[in-house]
């Protein structure tokens, strides 16, 4: 809907970011609470078990949960804070509604409703239904991502449904399904117990999954050596064994480096090999000729690293062989995941106990999100949209003719380009912010510019809502029942704490209702969360992505099930494939041949150095929660560009001046940080930030041409230093001297004062 | 059970583990006894040179160099070798403690001007709970239990509760994971 209605500024005012901080005694009730919740963190895969405490209908702090088997009361700062999105004067409170030059005006529900639902109706009978799309993500619920995929097929009708976890976790879940048949971490953490090798690829674990690295270091305490794969010294490769700060973008070689090495060695197990999988000749075949020099050079990392990494994976018994994103968001992410999996394969330690492989999911629900719907491409239980059988089974489960449910659409990077083309005209958007987390994000805001009606559910209004025509507010991960799965693939209680405040509906009712008002109520008639979690496990039945066996009582019961767990009898599933029965179409595991090819982008004289982006501890993904509680961002105010101080000699950069970092899409200006701990040719950025702050101006839209990820690891850069110092930041204010101890609560007049509702309700 | 201070648990820390997360800086700043200031502090080593990170909490000397100088008698350790925050009622805000702390533990709470530190989440310790930044500590840095767990978990490592400052040696409740068969960690 064109422009938007009032100036980022004025709209940054009214509906934040603002910071929020507990009084200095804490909330009122806090030691007296009138329950104590249960349930799980709202941010990354971990899902780490959390205690809220609730009075009067607020959550008003937290407890470790120190019996919740993954984490035991362990926690990272975002969850130690992240009772505070609860109570926050950003909170939206009712349904809103643009209004030229000022915003939003606040309106009523059925206004927002009906006026959602004839603009879907007049945009698909003039342009046709899939010019309609719907974005989702995976921060929500198996129910809910399980609901959004339903809404959208049959409710929608459209074929444009994709999800953020399209930036997150396809690449793994191409490579897995490719080798496996199969899209879940093979093990749960036990095995690394006592795992003698653990190796982590592109994955800042301190900082992006601080409570696993208690894991790790319960591995290193019984003997293992641990391998980290880094261009960045991070926290956890600070400490690593062997660090190899691989040059971005060159994953693959490595690992076919690697598995050159294990060849030539007969650092291989034949029994699996022979037995178990097929593929394996053509894929030793590809990496003849990746020896040391070829690796080194294209790795820059020295060969004598590179061989020592081989030997110590060729000869160990036991080992655990992890990655995430640094190795997924890239134009060669599914290739980059399978190079990991023949390293697995070739060694044949999977299956069996403390050998293990497993991608490290990012989202909350970023597993079971993935499985259950909500994909362009997908149907419950992992199925496939284009699968004949899978349909049918589908299109029974939830009593439609299979003509009427659409095919495969567009994913969300090309959803995004389709409507900048023109070819989709509205859009409906819940639990994704893709101005800030899509790349090339300047013509991300283009797009949806050129909607002709966007409508938005979220809890706050994140920059993209900023261009909604409507806004629903909807439901906080501690507002609604629920269940998500975890990276380990366990399936667990997400409970609800507190009900929406204000006019504010949960996601779930808002969708039941748009779904009823566009004539499909009967398909739709779920009076519980856990009436829509019964649906999915028939739903599920059969498929790869099995949870018919798993209750809400059994969950609860058992503080988790690891799916599959295909009847109710059945214990669930903590390691996979000890039977080495894969679900593959002949049972065997597959080894994918992977020749190198340079990433998307490579530097040049004009765009001579690589920047690459990632996470800080204090942050999660767009900001969108995380920007407005107080303590997290005094942690990490700002985006930083990290730079070795011989890239920085070269430009004459000094410590904090201001930066400006120049890509073919777009430029954005950042302090320099410089440090020893990034490779001479690269530069980092975290991504959190919106607007003039956002590196995802810069950032690329190589897709992988499988999983359709974006190429977020790897783009060409300049660098143009402004000979400006940029202002420190203010003091930390976590520390105790120089100022007064505790915050002011910043007190923005709520937004519900801000907007006045209309006098009558539009017709 | 009975809820009451746990004799058998003790504190061990290993900075070396530290990621520099601020967890236990934020858990401990939820305490309402210190009015969200935090009693544990987390702090570059240098970033220029390397992410890491040191975690500082009170060590609770078994001879507080901090009790000794307090010209007012505020500074206490109790039955358990817990030594506490100042009193508030004697504090006359000297900042002989500040300065006497060889570990650099007390700060001076502007605009109060009263001392203040860890006192090892007495609210909870006393009751059978674990303090709050050993709670929360995602990566083990700060930990908190029997010392017969501890000898279990991390075989490799020995903890350590004599601290040499020059001549000086300090003997603290709270240990130090070093490698195993260390028995004092040099300052100086």
């Amino acid at each position: 809907m064109a422009k938007l209605s009032s100036s980022e500024e004025a709209l940054t005012t009214q509906f934040g970011p603002h910071l929020n901080y507990p009084p200095r005694e804490g909330y009122p009730g806090r030691d007296e609470p009138d329950k104590i919740v249960e349930t799980h963190c709202c941010f990354c895969g971990m899902q780490c078990g959390i205690k809220l405490l609730v009075k009067a209908n607020k959550v008003v702090g937290f407890e470790p949960w120190e019996e919740f088997p993954f984490n035991e009361g362990r926690l990272c700062p975002k969850g130690v804070q992240r009772y505070l999105q609860n109570n926050h004067p950003d909170r939206l409170l009712h349904p809103l509604e643009r209004a030229e030059g000022t915003g939003f005006q606040r309106t009523d529900w059925e206004h927002a409703l009906s006026r959602t639902v004839s603009e879907i109706q007049r945009i698909q009978s003039q342009y046709g239904p899939d010019a309609f799309a719907m974005l989702s993500g995976v921060s929500l619920t198996n129910e809910k991502s399980y609901l959004v995929g339903k809404f959208a097929r049959i409710a929608l009708k459209t074929r444009n449904l994709d999800y953020n976890g399209r930036l997150c976790m396809v690449s793994a879940g191409a490579g897995n399904k490719k080798a496996f048949g199969l899209d879940r971490g093979s093990n749960n953490y036990s095995d690394l117990k006592h795992a003698e090798v653990v190796m982590i690829c592109g994955t800042n674990v301190s900082e992006t999954f601080p409570t696993l690295t208690h894991w790790l270091w319960q591995a290193r305490d019984n003997g293992a050596k641990l391998i980290v794969v880094d261009p960045r010294l991070t926290p956890i490769a600070r400490t690593a064994d062997l660090h190899l700060p691989i040059r971005p973008g060159r994953d693959s070689a490595l690992y076919g480096a690697i598995l050159h090495q294990l060849v030539k060695h007969d650092w291989l197990d034949h029994e699996f090999i022979d037995n178990c999988t097929s593929g394996f000749d053509e894929t030793a075949a590809a990496v003849k000729d990746y020896d040391l020099d070829w690796a080194e050079r294209v790795t820059g990392i020295s060969k004598e690293k590179i061989m020592r990494a081989a030997e110590w994976w060729g000869r160990a018994k036991t080992s655990f062989l992890m990655h995430a994103r640094g190795i997924e968001h890239h134009s060669k992410g599914v290739e980059n995941v399978i190079s990991c999996i023949n390293l697995v394969l070739a060694t044949g330690r999977i299956g069996k106990p403390y050998c293990g492989y497993a991608t490290i999911t990012g989202q909350g629900n970023g597993q079971g999100g993935r499985e259950h719907g909500h994909k362009c491409d997908q149907l419950p239980g992992n199925r496939d949209i284009e699968n004949p059988e899978h349909r049918r089974y589908i299109s029974e489960v939830w009593g439609i003719d299979e003509k009427e449910l659409p095919g495969k659409g567009l994913t969300a990077y090309e959803l995004m380009q389709a409507i900048h083309r023109g070819e989709i005209k509205g859009l409906i958007s819940i639990c994704f912010n893709p101005v800030v987390s899509l790349p090339n994000n300047n013509m991300i805001r283009e797009a949806v510019e050129k909607l002709e009606f966007y409508c938005a559910i979220d809890f706050f209004l994140n920059e993209t809502a900023h261009y909604a025509d409507i806004v629903f507010p909807g439901s906080l991960h501690e507002e609604e029942e629920g269940t998500v799965t975890t990276a380990e693939g366990r399936v667990t209680r997400i409970r609800q704490a507190v009900t929406p405040p204000g006019e504010a509906r949960t996601d779930t009712e808002i969708l039941l209702e748009l779904a009823r008002r566009l004539g499909a109520g009967k398909h739709f008639s779920f009076g519980t969360s856990e009436d829509i979690f019964n649906e999915l496990r028939v739903a599920s039945k059969g498929g790869t992505a099995d949870y018919f066996g798993i209750t809400y009582e059994k969950i609860e019961k058992n503080m988790g099930v690891f799916w599959p767990c295909p009847s109710l009898d059945h214990p669930g599933t903590p390691r996979l494939w000890e039977d080495r029965k894969f679900k593959t179409p002949d049972g065997k595991a597959h080894f994918n041949a992977v020749s190198y090819r340079d990433p998307g982008e490579v530097t040049d004289a004009e765009y001579p150095v690589i920047l690459t982006t990632g996470r800080v501890v204090s942050q999660y993904l767009s900001g969108t929660q995380t920007r407005r509680i107080g303590r997290l961002v005094d942690q990490y105010p700002e985006p930083l560009l990290e730079i070795h101080p011989k890239l920085a000699a070269q430009y004459g950069i000094t410590d904090r001046e201001i930066v400006r970092v120049v890509s073919r899409r777009g430029s954005a200006e950042f302090p320099a940080q410089l440090v020893e701990t990034i490779r001479e040719d690269t530069v980092f950025v975290p991504y959190h930030w919106a607007g003039k702050k956002s590196i995802n101006q810069l950032t690329s839209g190589h897709l992988d041409p499988v999983s359709k990820i974006p190429e977020f690891k790897v783009s060409a850069v300049r660098l143009e230093p402004l000979g400006k110092r940029a202002p420190l930041p203010k003091q930390d204010s976590l520390q105790p001297s120089g100022g007064s101890p505790g915050h002011p609560s910043p007190k923005p007049p709520p937004v519900h004062e801000l907007a006045q509702a209309p006098k009558e309700s539009a017709p | 059970m009975l809820l009451q201070f746990k004799q058998e648990e003790e504190f061990f820390m290993d900075p070396q583990r530290c990621i520099g997360c601020h967890a236990c800086e934020m858990a401990c700043a939820e305490c309402e006894t210190n009015g969200q200031t935090p009693m544990v502090s987390v702090d570059y080593v240098d970033r220029y040179y390397t992410p890491q990170t040191s975690v500082q909490i009170c060590m609770h000397c078994e001879d507080p160099a901090c009790a000794k100088v307090c010209p007012a008698d505020a500074i206490q350790k109790d039955e358990f070798g817990i030594v506490h925050s100042a009193n508030t009622a004697r504090c006359i805000s000297c900042s002989n403690c500040v300065y006497a702390c060889p570990f650099g533990v007390p700060k001076k709470a502007e605009p109060m001007q009263l001392m203040i530190k860890c006192n090892m989440c007495y609210d909870r310790t006393s009751v059978g709970k674990k303090p709050m930044c050993a709670t929360v500590c995602p990566s083990g840095a700060l930990w908190y239990g029997t010392r017969e767990k501890m000898r279990e978990l991390r075989p490799n490592s020995t903890p350590v509760n004599t601290f040499r400052f020059g001549k000086q040696s300090v003997k603290t409740k709270v240990n130090v994971m070093m490698p195993k068969g260390s028995t004092e960690l040099v300052v100086d």
